[in-house]
């Protein structure tokens, strides 16, 4: 669904690349989390997916398409089969809860008796049900986080992108919304997250994708936040065997010491 | 659905953007205004022309009823003394300054009196009788005037030599001065205008940065993001040049018509309904400076 072919973005010529030779492949109906640290890249690979940035070279493909032939009137095309959710939400204040979802449904021309069906549904999966006529600011940040979640998902889009979409929650409140995300995966819409939540990142035990200066250091099916192999040449064997799961998930066992250390004791 | 959707944006921009949007249509208001007066005048200036301005220089009027020249005192001009004018023109002597000439009788002059003063009440009080024939001259040399005047001035039958072109030249000139300055003014607004439209343009598309981002997001394309933008403008402008072409018909209805007309009824003013065919233009010059200024300002600060 998606695959990096040697991706290398630079910002600034005089600064290292934000992503350096970049190999990965997201299959359709994935669930992948993308970790790393403040400027490790997370977020320019969003970027590159959604085509608000050229790669400075190598090959971005999108639903099999390479994202640099696509003509800049054929960008909003290749948008509408994208979601995304952000950290911050970006709903609009004046609007209810319907009027958020449905708003994406308006501007890409859909008929309003589609919409008057398809918005309450979306709302009942990421389960809003009878919150409709709410406006943002009267609901909690994870309730607001679901509208976001329904207006990303309300026009079906194969890949959904979220940008550390519960950095502002609590754990709990956190815990449903990866709740939701999981369902929307299962319902076949491949799903990359950004994240810090290391919480999360175990909880959830799908693959990981780790990023560090721009490379990328591990990527690991049914991982946790941190591995238990972090050399640096390992991870360079594997992204050079073609990206993913070229190794075994490290034994669960094994993984306590990590588990100790990010959780403290809270994780699982 | 999309239609509706541009034309609700359309409204809320408009809405939280008034006072800038009011002085869009101000701006533009003023700037068109200019514009048309220098068409107006270039109209009125047609109109002095009359038939024969562009083809001839020199007209001989021939006596009629009323005349009091000294050459009439034997009364109207008979036909006899018209063929002698008609032959001098053509002998060798007169005929070198001249490339040719016609004939106007009574009733041509009338019919081409009723078409200049058409808006002009005088018209009615008026009969082929009043009306003087005259050859109109057309000159190799328009400076020669001279020649044709000390030739026929004392021709029996001749009430007048005129040089046409002596007596509306100095006004024509004063006018088209006057148009210059109108279209200077015109160029420094329209200027003012295409800047703050762009200003007004920028503004709005700065106030809603959320929804086009969110706009941009979900896939909706350029025309339903930039649209209402574009239009937000034009419809601005559109206003401004609607009240340009009133504010120049009633110049013409109540000054032209009303004042003027009646302080000087022997001179030919346009009529207001003239004024109208300077509407269009006004109308597509304020789309085509709100589409083109707000265009080049969403390319810079709307990003799609």
């Amino acid at each position: 669904m998606i695959r990096f072919e040697n991706v290398t973005k630079v910002y600034d010529q005089t600064a290292r690349p934000a992503l350096d030779s970049i190999n990965l492949e997201i299959d359709r109906g994935e669930f992948a989390f993308l970790v790393g640290a403040s400027g490790s890249g997370k977020s320019t690979f969003l970027r590159l997916v959604l085509k608000e940035d050229r790669a400075s070279s190598g090959a971005v493909y999108v639903a099999g398409q390479n994202v640099a032939n696509i003509s800049s009137w054929r960008v909003p095309r290749l948008r509408r089969g994208i979601g995304v959710v952000f950290q911050d939400f970006r709903l609009l204040p004046q609007k209810t809860v319907f009027a958020n979802v449905a708003f994406a449904m308006q501007v890409i021309g859909k008929s309003r008796s589609v919409i008057r069906d398809t918005v309450p549904e979306v709302l009942k999966t990421v389960g809003l049900e009878g919150k409709e006529n709410r406006l943002p600011h009267e609901l909690s940040g994870g309730e607001q986080q679901r509208v976001a979640i329904a207006r990303a998902v309300v026009n079906r889009p194969g890949i959904l992108l979220a940008d550390e979409p519960t950095g502002n929650l609590d754990p709990t409140t956190s815990m449903g919304i990866m709740g939701v995300l999981d369902k929307i995966n299962q319902n076949g819409t491949t799903v990359v997250m950004a994240t810090h939540d290391d919480d999360i990142v175990n909880e959830m035990r799908k693959r990981v994708v780790e990023l560090r200066n721009g490379v990328i250091i591990r990527d690991e099916a049914k991982a946790l936040y941190t591995s238990m192999i972090p050399v640096v040449g390992q991870s360079r064997r594997l992204r050079d065997a073609s990206g993913r799961d070229a190794e075994p998930a490290p034994d669960p066992g094994g993984t306590t010491r990590t588990e100790v250390r990010d959780a403290g004791g809270n994780q699982l | 659905m999309r239609l509706q959707f541009v034309l609700a944006e359309i409204g809320s921009g408009l809405r939280r953007n008034l006072s800038m949007v009011v002085s869009v249509i101000l701006v533009t208001f003023v700037s068109l205004t200019f514009v048309g007066a220098a068409g107006m005048l270039q109209l009125q200036i047609n109109q002095m022309k009359g038939y024969w301005y562009d083809k001839v220089q020199v007209a001989i009027f021939l006596c009629s009823d009323g005349s009091t020249a000294t050459g009439c005192a034997t009364g109207p001009a008979t036909p006899e003394q018209q063929d002698n004018v008609a032959k001098l023109l053509a002998s060798p002597a007169v005929a070198q300054y001249v490339n040719d000439f016609q004939f106007e009788s009574k009733d041509d002059a009338y019919k081409h009196f009723k078409e200049q003063f058409s808006n002009s009440p005088i018209v009615d009080s008026v009969t082929p009788d009043q009306l003087p024939a005259s050859f109109r001259i057309n000159m190799k040399d328009p400076e020669k005037y001279q020649i044709i005047s000390e030739t026929f001035s004392s021709q029996a039958g001749v009430e007048t030599v005129i040089d046409q072109r002596q007596l509306l030249e100095r006004l024509f000139s004063v006018m088209n001065a006057a148009s210059l300055v109108a279209v200077s003014v015109a160029g420094v607004m329209i200027v003012c205008a295409i800047l703050l439209i762009a200003t007004t343009i920028r503004l709005s598309a700065f106030s809603r940065r959320r929804e086009t981002g969110i706009m941009r997001l979900v896939g909706a394309s350029k025309i339903v993001i930039q649209l209402p933008f574009i239009l937000e403008g034009v419809i601005a402008a559109v206003i401004g040049a609607v009240l340009a072409s009133g504010t120049l018909w009633a110049v013409a209805h109540f000054f032209l018509g009303g004042y003027l007309s009646k302080q000087y009824p022997d001179t030919a003013f346009i009529s207001a309904g003239q004024t109208l065919v300077l509407a269009p233009a006004l109308i597509g010059l304020g789309v085509l400076l709100a589409g083109v200024s707000s265009l080049l300002t969403l390319r810079r600060y709307l990003r799609v």
